[in-house]
């Protein structure tokens, strides 16, 4: 069973900041760390690797300092680490992203699947996943709350929602599924693995290496649809609260008054 | 001559029903479509018996209904390949996709293999001087709105549910409906062996949440809430904390990685207020907040507060809503 992870380095949201003035975000506010999502689709290949015997290749496309993030998902139990990485390559939309890392898995050739954590906390956009799936052409799905079975042709996995029902679906392998935070619950790595984790050869690949998959006006900036002509940080805005204490009667009166006002009651 | 024109509306329909974001999406295409001096179309898939005048009413100059069996139920790969397929003949300039779950996992194939841009999740679009659609979504969780423009043509966004209003309905609108078939109606990759309802309830369509926290201790305290819920006739939603905890299913969960609610009133009963859970919840007209500690940051967003122990309060509130009745 060959499983590959999609994985992104993200800040750390709780300690980035935000300039309300010049509209920026300052990356350098706060260390980089594994999209908190893709914690889950990588324990999910682990989980999979474990049963079927197989082998688990996590994929980031980044700076060279992303090799951090791949050495942490080593430690958490990945077998390869892939990271993609060119100066051309850099400023990519999703599309880009997308196209470069299908470049890969191209080059890759044999695989069965493809798992990716439900968004990213930085990006938020949930669609490198459907569009590598789309490039590749391959089956996907999204909301994965349960991998039910795998065999070495065809996935069955419970999809927790789409329009308002759960799904039972069978997919022909090779397929891709992003998968929910509840599929699992992430082991912490082993001092032994993460020991070993320093010692190991992050593997890097460049345009170059895949010139035969991808031309250079399909990357990076150069190759993305869409461009972000302006970022606003919205101050937050601190409502009046009334605040009570010690004295129910004025509280529930007022959220009496209030419920009444909003026709609830 | 422009190659492209025309706005697209990709309406829903969820087992024969047409989702409510299909009227906000021709509400707001309306107005992009006046700005770009263009018709407004819509197209929707499904089974027979759609009651697709609607989206002529609410707006839409032309509907196109594709009407196949296979669009009964939800599989992205069909809806994708047909949409596709309708967009390279149709070609609009601008497409328009409810960010409903099955359009967030749909649209990004369908941007794929018509190769432009995407941009998920807006909550709110408007016309550049130029005629290019300018599309602002929020990201980093919630933190920053960036205004993305695409350079590729059609520009695609998926639009948040509940952030336009609906489209005028409008009876003497002439009716204009084309009934297509589907241009592919198997997909050997992929096979829906059961569709299930786990839950009878969507929070995001209830009126009153009542939201419960690590402020409470053990599950079994969840009862006196769904008592109130009950008096209220709202939902019962829940922190990532007590979820985790396996106190209460992830359906109930409200916030980044749960669902967004826009409820009339929302309360929160010892919920701390983490940047995650405000993300679910800031929208909501009037928010009560519940907590025994006065520095907590729910009281930032909260409209009326109370500093106190839930133990305590929640109890008296059931009663005091018994009274009044
Ligand atoms: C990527 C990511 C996604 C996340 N997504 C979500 C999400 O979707 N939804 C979500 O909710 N969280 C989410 N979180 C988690 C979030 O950061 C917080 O950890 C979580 O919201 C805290 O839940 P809480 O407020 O119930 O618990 P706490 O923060 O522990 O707050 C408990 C509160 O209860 C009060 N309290 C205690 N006892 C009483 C009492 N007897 N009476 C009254 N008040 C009392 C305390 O004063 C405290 O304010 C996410 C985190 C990450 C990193």
């Amino acid at each position: 069973m060959k499983v590959v992870v999609l994985v992104k380095e993200v800040p750390d949201m709780g300690k980035v900041r935000f300039d309300t003035e010049k509209g920026v975000v300052d990356r350098s506010s706060a260390d980089a760390q594994i999209n908190p999502f893709d914690l889950n689709a990588l324990q999910a290949a682990v989980d999979l690797k474990n049963l079927y015997n197989g082998e688990v290749t996590v994929i980031t496309m980044g700076p060279l300092r992303a090799e951090r993030t791949l050495r942490d998902a080593y430690a958490r139990g990945a077998d390869n680490c892939v990271l993609l990485s060119d100066k051309h390559f850099s400023g990519a939309d999703t599309f880009a992203t997308s196209r470069t890392i299908a470049a890969y898995i191209s080059k890759l050739y044999d695989y069965d699947v493809i798992i990716c954590g439900e968004k990213s906390i930085d990006g938020d956009t949930a669609q490198v996943g459907g569009e590598v799936a789309d490039i590749l052409n391959i089956p996907h799905a999204y909301y994965v709350e349960k991998i039910n079975s795998i065999s070495d042709k065809e996935i069955v996995v419970t999809i927790n929602s789409l329009c308002g029902s759960k799904q039972l679906r069978k997919m022909k392998l090779p397929a891709l599924i992003s998968v929910t935070k509840n599929i699992n619950r992430n082991e912490l790595p082993t001092v032994k693995r993460k020991l070993k984790s320093l010692k190991i050869q992050v593997e890097k690949f460049g345009l170059s290496n895949l010139i035969d998959y991808i031309s250079e006006e399909d990357t990076g900036f150069k190759g993305s649809p869409t461009k972000v002509i302006k970022v606003v940080v919205p101050k937050e805005k601190i409502k009046e609260c009334k605040v009570y204490k010690d004295d129910f009667r004025g509280f529930f009166s007022d959220v009496l008054g209030a419920l009444k006002d909003k026709k609830v009651l | 001559m422009k190659t492209h024109s025309g706005v697209l509306v990709i309406a829903e329909q969820c087992f024969g029903d047409i989702h409510r974001v299909s009227y906000e999406l021709l509400g707001k295409g309306r107005e992009i479509s006046q700005k770009l001096g263009s018709p407004l179309y819509s197209l929707i898939l499904g089974g027979e018996g759609l009651n697709v005048e609607e989206l002529n009413y609410c707006g839409a100059d032309k509907v196109f209904y594709m009407k196949n069996k296979c669009f009964e139920k939800p599989e992205e790969f069909l809806f994708k390949e047909n949409i596709v397929r309708f967009i390279e003949e149709q070609k609009p300039e601008v497409v328009l996709i409810g960010a409903t779950s099955f359009g967030r996992s749909c649209a990004p194939r369908i941007a794929a293999s018509l190769k432009t841009g995407l941009t998920a999740d807006c909550t709110d679009l408007y016309v550049d001087e130029e005629g290019n659609l300018i599309q602002i979504r929020p990201a980093f969780s919630n933190n920053i709105l960036a205004h993305i423009k695409t350079i590729t043509i059609p520009q695609i966004a998926t639009i948040r549910y509940k952030e336009f209003n609906e489209g005028k309905r409008d009876t003497n609108r002439g009716i204009n409906i084309t009934v297509l078939d589907a241009y592919v109606s198997l997909n050997d990759k992929s096979e829906i062996i059961e569709i299930f309802k786990d839950s009878d309830f969507d929070i995001t369509e209830a009126k009153v949440v009542v939201s419960v926290g690590r402020g409470i201790k053990k599950k079994e305290d969840l009862e006196m809430f769904k008592e109130l819920v009950e008096l209220l006739g709202g939902h019962l939603g829940a922190s990532r904390a007590i979820v985790d905890a396996g106190f209460i299913g992830s359906a109930h969960q409200v916030g980044y990685s749960g669902s967004r609610v826009k409820p009339k009133v929302y309360i929160a009963c010892g919920i701390s207020g983490a940047p995650q859970h405000i993300a679910g919840m800031k929208e909501a007209e009037l928010i009560i907040a519940i907590n025994s500690d006065s520095s907590a940051p729910i009281f930032n967003y909260a409209d009326i507060g109370y500093v106190g122990d839930l133990y305590e309060i929640i109890p008296k509130m059931i009663q005091a809503l018994k009274n009044n009745k």
